[in-house]
C-alpha cells in the first residue's frame, strides 16, 4: 500500500475571527488579526484606536471577534492598552494578553507620543502595528509610514511622496524594549511563532506587521498574500526581530533576494515612477538590508 | 483623626481613602502635591494601587479609562492646560460611562502663562458629561472625593472634584480624616455589571450608527438627571457616618435674606465676611455656594432665590462674548418663574487677581443701586 502523506497542520486550528465583518476584499489587516488571535488565543483583550479595524470588527452591536474589544481613541492605543492591563491586574486577572492594535497612522504618527511612552515605561502589553502604509480608513491619504513614490489622495502623482518611510523599527528598538518583530500575513508561521514567543515576555512588545491594501495600493485583491510574500523576499519588508533592543535576528535568510521591480509594478500606487525612480527604491532597499545583515552579525 | 493638610493633600487622602486601584497622572503645577503623595502612597504600600507616570494627561486620562473598563477604580487630577489637553479623553469617559474621578485645580488658560485661579479651564469642559463639585475648604475637598466615586459608580458617570489654584490647593487648613473602616462601610468596592474581560467578550464604543448612538446620550443625560438626589442621598448618608453634610449648594443665611451673593469655590468664604457685617448694619444679606455645576442644581438655587430680593452671581470666569458662566446658568434656572428677583452679573478675579471683601461690597454697592438688571458685564477690579 502507497504510504499516505500525512499534512500537519503548524497554526492553531481555533478561530477567534468570524465571518460577517467589514474588510474590503483582499484586506491583509484581516489575515493579520486572524494569525495574532491563532497565536495569542481567547485570553486576550484588546485595545483599537481609529484605523481600518475600528470598522472590520462590525458596527454596535456586533462583533466579528470573540475577544473582548475597547475601541478607544486615536492617539491612545498604548496608552489605553496600559490602562487596561492595570485593571485587570488590579482586579485579579494577570493572565489576559493586553494587545494594542493599531493601523500606521495610529503607530507612526498621531499614537507615536503614547506608544513611547508606555515602551519606555516597558508596560506590559503587546502592540501590534498593523501597516498598510497610509491612512486607508480615511480614504487613502500619506502617513509617514507611506514609502517614498508611493501616490496617496494627499501625495497625487505631480507631488508623490518623496520622503522615505519612518523606521519605526528602530525608534522602538531605541527605546531598548524587550521584544519586537517584523512579521507578514504571507508568513503566518513566522508571524504565530514570534506572537506566541511574545506572549511568554513580560514587558512592552512590538510588532511591524505588514498588511497590503488592494483598495489604497490600487492591486488586485486576490495579489495581496503575493505582494506581502513579494515584499519579504526583494527584502522590501525583511522578517526579523530584536531582543532587547540590540540582539537582531534574521528569521529568513534570502538566498536568492528579488528585485524590487516586480513588486513595485503591480501596484497601481506607484505606477507613474520612472525607471530611474525604481533604481532608486532599490539602492535604498539594499543598502537597507546590508545595514540589518550587518546588525544581525554584530 | 485630625490633620493639617494642604488642599492638594486633601484629594491624595481621599483617592486613599475611597481605595482608587489605578492612579495614572503626569505633574502640572498647581497640581503635583496630589500626585507625589499618591506616588509614595503606592510604593510604600499605604495604598494597594498601580501608579502609572504617563507621558502626558491625553495619556493619563486614557489610561484611567482602560482601567475602569476593565472594573479598576480609577483616579488622576490636573490642572488648567492638562484638563485642556485630556479634552478629547474627556468626553470619551463621560461617552463610555466611566465612573472616573479627577482632581481638577483650577488654573487659568495661558497666554499669558499663569498658574493662578479662575474657573475658565473646568467650565470649558462643561459640556463634555462630567459632573463637577466646586469645592471651599480642604476637608470638603477630601470628603467630596469619596462622595464622588460612590455618585459617580452609581450612575456611571465621571466626577470632577475642583478648587481654586493656591487659595486652596496649597492653604493648609484642619481636615479630619475619616477612618478606613467607615469609609469602606460608605463606598463599597466598585463592581461593574459590564466589563472588559476575555470571559465575556464584548465589543466597547464600536462603529454606532444614527439607530442607536442617539439613544446613547439620551441615557447619559437620563442618567445624569438621576444626580441631583442622589448627590442630596449620599450627602445625607454621609453625614450620618461622618457628621458633614454634602450637598448640592451651600446656603448661608439666606433664608430671610433681601440680598445674596450667588458664588463657587472659595470665593464663598470671603462673602460670607462681608455678609456677616451688612448683617449687623441692618442689610439682610446672604450666600448661596453653588458646589454642584453638573448637573446644574436649577431646582435647589429657584427654591434658595425665589425669597430673596436681589441677587448678585460673582463669576471667576468668561464665556467670551457672552457673560459670566455662573450668571448664565442662575438666570436659566429662574427664567419663566413667576416671583423670582433680579440677577445682577459680576466678573471678578481672573488669573488669580484677589477676590477680597472690598470687591463683595462693590458688587453690593452696584446692585443695590439698581433696580433691574443691565445685560453687561459689570467688572470687580479691572484696570480698565
Amino acid at each position: 500500500m502507497k504510504k499516505e502523506k500525512k499534512m500537519t497542520l503548524t497554526l492553531p486550528a481555533e478561530e477567534l475571527m468570524a465571518c460577517g465583518h467589514l474588510a474590503c476584499q483582499g484586506c491583509g489587516a484581516t489575515l493579520a488579526m486572524r494569525y495574532m488571535l491563532k497565536a495569542l488565543g481567547q485570553k486576550t483583550a484588546l485595545c483599537i484606536p481609529a484605523c481600518c479595524w475600528a470598522v472590520i470588527d462590525g458596527p454596535y452591536p456586533y462583533s466579528s471577534l470573540d475577544v473582548p474589544i475597547y475601541h478607544c481613541a486615536f492617539e491612545t492605543a498604548a496608552s489605553t492598552a496600559t490602562g487596561v492591563k492595570a485593571g485587570l491586574e488590579m482586579t485579579g486577572d494577570s493572565e489576559t494578553a493586553v494587545v494594542a492594535w493599531a493601523g500606521d497612522g495610529g503607530t507612526f504618527d498621531i499614537g507615536l507620543q503614547a506608544l513611547s511612552g508606555a515602551a519606555e515605561r516597558n508596560e506590559d502589553i503587546i502592540y501590534v502595528c498593523y501597516d498598510n502604509e497610509a491612512y486607508m480608513n480615511t480614504g487613502i491619504q500619506r502617513s509617514s509610514a507611506t514609502p517614498y513614490g508611493a501616490w496617496t489622495t494627499t501625495t497625487p502623482v505631480k507631488h508623490f511622496k518623496t520622503r522615505p518611510k519612518k523606521d519605526i523599527v528602530a525608534i522602538m528598538a531605541a527605546h531598548r524594549i524587550p521584544y519586537i518583530a517584523t512579521a507578514s500575513i504571507s508568513h503566518p508561521e513566522d508571524f504565530v511563532k514570534k506572537m506566541r514567543k511574545a506572549k511568554d515576555i513580560k514587558g512592552t512588545r512590538f510588532f511591524h506587521v505588514y498588511a497590503p491594501c488592494p483598495t489604497g495600493w490600487k492591486s488586485r485583491p486576490e495579489d495581496t498574500v503575493k505582494l506581502a510574500r513579494m515584499a519579504v523576499q526583494n527584502a522590501y519588508f525583511p522578517l526579523y526581530e530584536i531582543e532587547d533592543g540590540d540582539k537582531v535576528t534574521l528569521n529568513l535568510k534570502l538566498k536568492d533576494k528579488k528585485p524590487v521591480n516586480d513588486y513595485i509594478r503591480i501596484q497601481g500606487r506607484f505606477r507613474h515612477l520612472t525607471e530611474a525612480q525604481v533604481a532608486s527604491i532599490q539602492a535604498e532597499v539594499d543598502a537597507r538590508w546590508e545595514r540589518l545583515l550587518k546588525n544581525c552579525a554584530a | 483623626m485630625k490633620k493639617v493638610m494642604m488642599g492638594n493633600h486633601a484629594l491624595s487622602y481621599g483617592a486613599k481613602l475611597a481605595r482608587s486601584q489605578v492612579i495614572a497622572a503626569y505633574p502640572i503645577t498647581p497640581q503635583t502635591q496630589v500626585v507625589e503623595l499618591l506616588s509614595e502612597m503606592c510604593s510604600d504600600g499605604t495604598l494597594d494601587a498601580k501608579f502609572i507616570n504617563v507621558e502626558s494627561e491625553h495619556s493619563a486620562m486614557a489610561a484611567c479609562i482602560g482601567a475602569s473598563v476593565a472594573g479598576a477604580r480609577a483616579f488622576t487630577a490636573t490642572s488648567s492646560q492638562g484638563l485642556a489637553l485630556m479634552h478629547e479623553m474627556l468626553h470619551w469617559a463621560a461617552g463610555g460611562r466611566h465612573p472616573i474621578v479627577m482632581g481638577n485645580i483650577n488654573r487659568s488658560m495661558a497666554p499669558g502663562w499663569s498658574i493662578w485661579t479662575d474657573q475658565n479651564d473646568s467650565l470649558s469642559e462643561r459640556d463634555t458629561g462630567w459632573m463637577q463639585y466646586y469645592c471651599a475648604s480642604n476637608q470638603e475637598v477630601l470628603d467630596t472625593v469619596i462622595q464622588a466615586f460612590k455618585v459617580s459608580e452609581r450612575l456611571m458617570i465621571p466626577g470632577m472634584v475642583i478648587l481654586d489654584a493656591f487659595a486652596l490647593s496649597h492653604t493648609y487648613e484642619v481636615v479630619d480624616v475619616p477612618d478606613q473602616a467607615l469609609v469602606d462601610k460608605y463606598l463599597p468596592p466598585f463592581k461593574p455589571e459590564i466589563r472588559l474581560t476575555p470571559s465575556d467578550p464584548r465589543a466597547f464604543g464600536g462603529l454606532t450608527g444614527s439607530e442607536h448612538y442617539f439613544e446613547l446620550r439620551y441615557k447619559l443625560q437620563k442618567y445624569m438627571e438621576k444626580a441631583p438626589a442622589l448627590i442630596e442621598e449620599t450627602g445625607r448618608e454621609f453625614e450620618k457616618i461622618f457628621g458633614r453634610n454634602l450637598g448640592l449648594v451651600d446656603a448661608y443665611r439666606c433664608d430671610d435674606a433681601d440680598f445674596v451673593f450667588v458664588t463657587s469655590g472659595t470665593a464663598g468664604f470671603t462673602a460670607r465676611v462681608v455678609v456677616d457685617e451688612f448683617r449687623k448694619s441692618g442689610l439682610k444679606a446672604g450666600n448661596l455656594r453653588i458646589k454642584v455645576f453638573r448637573p446644574f442644581p436649577f431646582a435647589k438655587v429657584r427654591e434658595v432665590l425665589k425669597k430673596v430680593k436681589k441677587a448678585a452671581v460673582v463669576d471667576r470666569n468668561c464665556s467670551y462674548g457672552a457673560h459670566g458662566i455662573f450668571y448664565q446658568e442662575v438666570k436659566s434656572a429662574l427664567y419663566g418663574e413667576a416671583g423670582m428677583p433680579p440677577v445682577f452679573g459680576y466678573i471678578a478675579g481672573l488669573g488669580g487677581r484677589d477676590i477680597t471683601t472690598d470687591s463683595f461690597k462693590e458688587v453690593a454697592a452696584h446692585a443695590l443701586a439698581k433696580d433691574k438688571a443691565d445685560e453687561e458685564i459689570v467688572w470687580i477690579g479691572v484696570k480698565k
